[in-house]
C-alpha cells in the first residue's frame, strides 16, 4: 500500500477490482464502512458477484483477464472529458517529457521488439535529452511527441465499443464506473483502489497494476489521503517478508541480487546507482552504495573490509537473463536439476500453479524438509493421490514449527507498518520457533564447514552469526541488526555518533563500512530511541488517521508515500479538508514528507532553486505515466491471458502478451480456444480459510462453515450441463481436474464476448486431500505455470476448463 | 431493570461469519459436521450446538441482483413466549434476567418432554430452540450471560469487524437503530427499517422486505402467543393441582 488501512476512511471513491476485500480482508470493510458513512461510494469489479460486491452501491462484471481493457477505456474517458489534474500531470509526472524519435507503437507491439527472444530493446523507448543530458520536457503537453500526447493515442484505440466486446461489460456500466471514479479527478477529491492477486496473477498482471497506476497519476490521487495505490496483501506479513527479500531478485531493502557481470563491488554499485544531470532531482537511489556497503557490513562484520570489498565476493550471483521465479525453480526441480527442498512455511503442492506438476517434481528430490504446523499435501506428498509410495526415493523430514502467537518479532501489514507482537504461548511438544530452527540448522553447517572445509566455505564461516541470547534466537538482536549501528566514532551531518549504537535513520547510513544495516528501508525502526515498533500510542495528531505513534512504518514513519505529490507547487495540499502534509513557509508540517526540500514555487510564484521533485525514488523526479523500465512495454495494453476463449485479440494482431515465455514439459499443456475447455476460469480464496488451508482445515469451526471445495457457475451454464445447486461435479482443465460441489448462483452471469456467450467459474484454492477427506483437492491442479513476463507470478486467475457432472 | 439490546446493522453485515465462529469459542460448542449443500450457509440452520448462523439470500430485488445475510439468533423477546411454554411444563427452565433483559435457558429444560420442547419451539415466533437428543438439553444464545455480567461484550459483538453487531444500553441501541434508518432513507433505501423493535432484544435492521431475508426475521403469526398457548396458560394452575392430586 501507498497509503494504509485506516486511511481507506479518508476515501470519495473506492474502486474493489482485482480484490474481494469483504472476504478476504475482513478488517478493511470497517474502514471502507467508514468512507461510505461520510458519503464515499463503492464499485465493485469483478467477474462473479462477491460478498464485497454485496456491500457495493455499484458492481458490474468483466471477464476474467481483461483489466486492461476495462481501465485502458477508463483512461480513455479521463482524456476525452478532460478531467485529469493539468497541473499534477504536467510537473509531476513525465507526461510532458519528449519520446525520442525512435519510439513507435504498431498493432499490439512496441519499437524494439525482438521475436526471437521475444524481449524489447528498451533503448528505443528512451527520451530526447538535452545538451546537458536532462530529458526535454513540454510542460504545456501540447507536442505530439510528449508522453502525455502519446498516451491519449494509445489508449484512444480502447473506446466503449470495443472495450466492452472484449470485457463483456455492458457499455452504460463502464461509463458508470469512469464517471464515478474519475469525478476524483477533482481538486480536493480523492479516489482509491484496493487490488490484490485478482489483478496480479496473470500475464499482463504488472500492466493491470501499472493501468490503475497511471489512472491515480492523472486524477491526481498519489500521495493524497484517501488516494494511493493499495496493494491488498494476502499473508499478514507478506509485506515484510518482501521488505526483507523473499524473492530471488533482490537483497533486503529492494537492493538488487547481484549478477555475475557484477564482477566485483565497484561494478555492482556502478550498474545499480542510478545518476541524473538535472540538479532538481533528488534522486534517492543515488544513495545506493551507502545502502549496499553497510547491508555487507550487517551480514559479515569485521570480516567485511574495504580490501576484500566488504564481502561482496561471498554473496551469491546469479546468470544474467536468467530468471530463479518460483515457477523457474519447479521447472528446475521437474526436470530433476534439486536434490534438495526446503518447504518452510508453505505448501506448494496445492498453492503453486500447476500444482501436479510440482507434486511430480518433489518425487525427483533426494530429500525435502517440511517445516510447518501440521501435516499438509506437501510433507506428504508421497502417499497423495496417484503416488505409489514403494516408487518415491524422496526422504521426507518434518520440522513442527510455532505458530505465530507462540513467538515474539515483527509484522509488516500491507500499510508496511511493522508491528511488534509479544509471546502469548509456549509451542506445544517440539515444535520451535523459525528463528531457532534456523540457528541451529546454521550453527551445524558452519561446524561441518569448520571441520571438513567445503567447495566455498568463506561465506558460511565470514558469516556475522551472533543473534541469540542465552543459546536461543534473539528477535531483538536481529530487529537492532536489521536497523544498523554505527561501527566506528563518526561524525555524519555535523552529529557526533558513538561507535556500538543505532542509526537513527537512513540520512546517516555510510559508504565506508562505519555503518551496518539489515535493511536500509528498516533503519530508523529500532534506534535508540527504543524498538519503535513496539510503539502503542493512540493519539492521533494528524486529523486524518496517521497513528504516527502506534507501531513504525518504512520508510522513517511516512505514513502515505509520495506525500510531496499531494499539495501544489506551492506547497498547499489540494485536499484542505484531508491535508497529509502542508508548508508554512519555513518547513513542512503533517506527516513525515518525502524529503524535507522546500515546494517547487516561492510564494511569489518564482521556481525555488532549492527544491527537488517530488517522487524523489524516480531518477528524474517525476512519476512514470511513461514506463520504460518494464518488460513488456511502457504503456500497458491488452493482451488475451495465455488460455482464453476467444480466437483473436481485438486490440491488436498480437494475440498473447509478446514477452511471456513458456515452459515446455509434458506438465505444461495448454488449451486455448479448444472446444474441450470452453469455459473461462478463476481460482479465488475464501473467508473461511487461509491460503491452502494448512491451518485452517485442522480447525473445526472454520471448516464446519466451509466444509467442501465448490465450483460456483452460472444458472444458465448448470442448465446447460445438466448440473443442479449442490450435485457433485468435475472440473477438467488441460493440466488436472478436481471434483468439487456445484454453487449454481445469479452471482455468476455468461458474458457476451465478441458477440458470442461466454462463461465463467470459479473454484477456491483452500482444499487439499489430507484433510477433510471428503473436502476435495486444491483448484491449482487446474492452472497454468505460466508467468508475468516482468515478476513470474503464475496466470491462475484466467485459464480454461470444462464442467461435468460427476 | 431489563435494559439491554442488540443492534445488528445487515447493510454493514459482510458475512465474514466472525460471529458464528466466536460464539462457538466462547460458548464452547462443537463444530457439527456440514457438507456444502449448494451455499456458503453452513452450518445450514440453528442446533443445540449453534447459537448463531449466518443466513445468505440471493435474490433480485428492485431490478438488481442482492445477496442479503441474516446473522440470525435468540431476540430476546421482552416478553418470552418460550418461557410461558415452557413454564407450563416445567418451572424455572426458563428464566429472564431482571438486569438485562436476557432470556436464559436451564438445565431444568432437560426434563422438557420431547412433544413439550415441540410446543416451547413452536411457541417462539423466530423459531429458535434447539434440543440435543441426546440430553433433552435445549439451548440457544445465552446473550453472552457471563460476559455481560462482567461488563463484557458479547462474543458476537467483539468479534464483529464492521458495526454489523452492536450491544448496550436497549435506548441506545434504539437511537443508534433509528439513526442508521433515518441515514439508510435519504440514501434512497425507502424500505429501511427496524424489526419488531417493540418486543424484542435483538433488533435487526433492513432494506427489503423483511421475508426475503429469512422467513423467520419478524414474528410469524402462526406461532408466537397461540390460542393453544393462551390454553395451556389458563391451564398451569390446574395441571399443577391434577399433579398434585396425583401424588396424594
Amino acid at each position: 500500500m501507498t497509503n494504509h488501512w485506516i486511511d481507506i476512511g479518508n476515501s470519495d471513491c473506492i474502486l474493489v477490482m482485482g480484490s474481494n476485500a469483504a472476504e478476504n480482508h475482513p478488517i478493511s470493510m470497517k474502514w471502507v464502512m467508514k468512507a461510505m458513512d461520510n458519503g464515499a461510494t463503492l464499485l465493485s469489479v469483478d467477474p462473479r458477484f462477491t460478498r464485497t460486491s454485496a456491500k457495493a452501491d455499484f458492481y458490474t462484471a468483466l471477464r476474467s483477464g481483461t483489466d486492461i481493457a476495462f481501465l485502458g477505456g477508463m483512461i480513455n474517458y479521463i482524456f476525452q472529458n478532460k478531467l485529469y489534474n493539468q497541473e499534477y500531470v504536467a510537473y509531476y509526472t513525465n507526461a510532458s517529457f519528449i519520446l525520442g524519435k525512435k519510439f513507435g507503437f504498431k498493432d499490439g507491439l512496441f519499437s524494439g521488439y525482438n521475436k526471437k527472444t521475444r524481449s524489447y530493446d528498451k533503448s528505443y523507448w528512451a527520451f530526447e535529452k538535452d545538451k546537458n543530458g536532462v530529458s526535454k520536457r513540454d510542460l504545456s503537453l501540447k507536442n505530439s511527441r510528449c508522453v502525455f500526447q502519446q498516451l491519449k493515442k494509445h489508449f484512444s484505440r480502447y473506446n466503449l465499443d470495443k472495450v466492452s466486446s472484449i470485457t463483456g461489460t455492458p457499455k452504460a456500466d463502464l461509463v458508470k464506473v469512469y464517471k464515478t471514479y474519475a469525478a476524483s479527478g477533482k481538486t480536493g477529491k480523492a479516489a482509491t483502489i484496493m487490488y490484490a492477486m485478482g489483478w496480479t496473477q496473470h500475464t499482463v498482471g504488472v500492466q493491470n497494476i501499472r493501468t490503475m497506476a497511471m489512472i491515480q497519476l492523472l486524477l491526481g490521487n498519489m500521495g493524497v489521503a484517501g488516494g494511493g495505490v493499495n496493494a491488498l496483501r494476502g499473508e499478514s506479513n507478506v509485506q515484510g517478508s518482501t521488505d526483507h527479500c523473499l524473492l530471488w531478485h533482490i537483497w533486503p531493502g529492494y537492493l538488487k541480487t547481484a549478477r555475475a557481470s557484477n564482477t566485483s563491488l565497484d561494478v555492482y554499485n556502478k550498474k545499480w546507482t542510478p545518476t541524473t544531470n538535472d540538479p532538481l532531482s533528488a534522486n534517492w537511489w543515488g544513495n545506493y552504495p551507502k545502502y549496499s556497503v553497510s547491508f555487507l557490513k550487517s551480514m559479515f562484520g569485521e570480516n567485511a573490509t574495504p580490501f576484500n570489498g566488504f564481502g561482496y565476493d561471498w554473496m551469491p550471483k546469479v546468470d544474467d537473463g536468467k530468471p530463479y521465479s518460483w515457477l523457474n525453480l519447479f521447472d528446475a526441480m521437474y526436470q530433476g536439476e534439486f536434490t534438495g527442498f526446503f518447504a518452510w512455511g508453505q505448501n506448494p503442492a496445492c498453492s503453486g500453479a500447476n500444482a501436479n506438476k510440482n507434486r511430480e517434481a518433489f518425487t525427483k528430490l533426494d530429500w525435502m524438509v517440511n517445516v510447518n504446523l501440521f501435516e499438509n499435501e506437501t510433507g506428504s506428498f508421497w502417499r497423495g493421490p496417484g503416488m505409489d509410495p514403494k516408487k518415491i526415493k524422496t526422504e521426507v523430514f518434518f520440522l513442527p514449527c510455532a505458530a505465530s502467537v507462540e513467538k515474539e518479532g515483527s509484522i509488516t501489514n500491507s500499510g508496511r507498518w511493522s508491528q511488534w507482537r509479544y509471546k502469548a504461548a509456549d509451542p506445544p511438544g517440539d515444535a520451535k520457533p523459525d528463528g531457532d530452527i534456523m540457528v541451529e540448522l546454521m550453527d551445524k553447517i558452519r561446524k561441518l564447514y569448520q571441520a571438513s572445509g567445503g567447495a566455498f566455505p568463506e561465506p558460511v564461516l565470514n558469516l556475522k552469526w551472533d543473534y541469540t541470547t542465552n543459546g536461543k534466537f534473539d528477535s531483538h538482536k536481529v530487529a537492532k541488526e536489521i536497523n544498523g549501528y554505527f561501527l566506528a566514532d563518526v561524525t555524519v551531518k555535523g552529529k557526533d555518533f558513538k561507535a556500538g549504537t543505532l542509526v537513527p535513520s537512513f540520512a546517516f547510513l555510510q559508504a565506508d563500512g562505519t555503518t551496518s544495516s539489515g535493511n536500509w528501508l528498516y533503519c530508523h525502526s529500532y534506534t535508540e530511541k527504543g524498538n519503535m515498533a513496539a510503539r502503542r500510542s493512540t493519539v492521533d495528531k494528524s486529523g486524518i488517521g496517521l497513528y504516527s505513534e502506534w507501531s513504525w512504518c518504512w520508510p522513517v514513519n511516512r505514513r502515505i508515500i509520495y506525500n510531496r505529490a499531494s499539495v501544489d507547487r506551492y506547497g498547499k495540499p489540494w485536499d484542505k479538508e484531508h491535508p497529509v502534509i502542508s508548508w508554512n513557509g519555513s518547513k513542512w508540517v503533517g506527516d513525515v514528507p518525502d524529503g524535507g526540500w522546500p515546494p517547487m514555487l516561492t510564494a511569489d510564484g518564482k521556481l525555488n532553486p532549492k527544491t527537488k521533485y517530488p517522487f524523489i525514488m524516480k531518477p528524474e523526479g517525476h512519476a512514470h505515466v511513461f514506463g520504460p523500465g518494464r518488460a513488456d512495454g511502457p504503456f500497458p495494453e491488452h493482451y488475451e491471458p495465455l488460455e482464453c476463449p476467444i480466437e483473436k485479440n481485438l486490440m491488436s494482431g498480437q494475440f498473447v502478451n509478446p514477452t511471456i515465455k513458456e515452459f515446455d514439459t509434458a506438465a505444461d499443456a495448454r488449451a486455448t480456444c479448444d472446444p474441450r475447455y470452453p469455459i473461462v476460469a478463476s481460482t479465488y480464496r475464501v473467508t473461511e480459510h487461509w491460503q491452502t488451508g494448512v491451518m485452517t482445515r485442522w480447525q473445526d469451526w472454520l471448516l464446519e462453515s466451509q466444509p467442501q471445495s465448490f465450483c460456483e457457475m452460472s444458472e444458465q451454464l448448470a442448465k446447460l450441463k445438466g448440473v443442479k445447486n449442490g450435485d457433485g461435479v468435475i472440473v477438467e482443465s488441460a493440466r488436472g481436474k478436481v471434483e468439487a460441489v456445484a454453487i449454481v448462483t445469479k452471482r455468476f452471469q455468461p458474458f457476451k464476448i465478441a458477440g458470442t456467450t461466454i462463461h465463467q467459474v470459479g473454484l477456491p484454492w483452500c482444499f487439499g486431500w489430507v484433510t477433510p477427506k471428503d473436502g476435495g483437492d486444491s483448484s491449482n491442479l487446474l492452472t497454468p505455470s505460466i508467468g508475468d513476463p516482468n515478476t513470474l507470478i503464475p496466470e491462475t486467475k484466467a485459464f480454461m476448463v470444462n464442467v461435468r457432472k460427476a | 431493570m431489563a435494559d439491554k439490546s442488540f443492534f445488528i446493522d445487515t447493510t454493514r453485515c459482510t458475512a465474514c461469519r466472525g460471529c458464528q465462529v466466536a460464539c462457538k469459542q466462547w460458548n464452547k460448542l462443537p463444530a457439527t459436521k456440514t457438507f456444502n449443500w449448494g451455499s456458503y450457509q453452513n452450518p445450514a440452520d440453528l442446533s443445540f450446538s449453534t447459537f448463531k448462523v449466518v443466513r445468505f439470500r440471493e435474490v433480485i430485488s428492485g431490478g438488481k441482483l442482492r445477496w442479503y445475510f441474516f446473522p440470525d439468533q435468540c431476540r430476546h423477546c421482552l416478553e418470552p413466549p418460550c418461557k410461558d411454554t415452557a413454564e407450563g411444563f416445567v418451572d424455572g427452565a426458563v428464566v429472564q434476567d431482571d438486569a438485562t433483559g436476557a432470556v436464559i435457558y436451564t438445565g431444568k429444560t432437560r426434563m422438557l418432554s420431547s412433544s413439550a420442547f415441540e410446543e416451547v419451539r413452536q411457541s417462539c415466533p423466530y423459531n429458535i430452540p434447539r434440543q440435543d437428543p441426546a440430553t433433552g438439553l435445549v439451548a440457544k444464545c445465552t446473550m453472552c450471560f457471563d460476559r455481560i455480567s462482567n461488563g463484557m461484550e458479547p462474543a458476537c459483538v467483539k468479534a464483529c469487524p464492521t458495526g454489523t453487531m452492536n450491544f448496550g444500553n436497549r435506548d441506545d441501541m434504539l437511537a443508534m437503530g433509528n439513526n442508521r434508518v433515518a441515514a439508510l432513507k435519504k440514501k434512497g433505501f425507502k424500505k429501511a427499517q427496524l424489526l419488531d423493535a417493540d418486543s424484542i432484544r435483538a433488533v435487526f435492521l433492513v432494506v427489503d422486505d423483511p421475508s426475503i431475508y429469512y422467513k423467520f426475521s419478524v414474528a410469524q403469526n402462526d406461532v408466537g402467543i397461540s390460542r393453544k398457548l393462551a390454553l395451556r396458560k389458563l391451564m398451569k394452575p390446574a395441571t399443577g393441582l391434577i399433579t398434585g392430586v396425583a401424588k396424594l
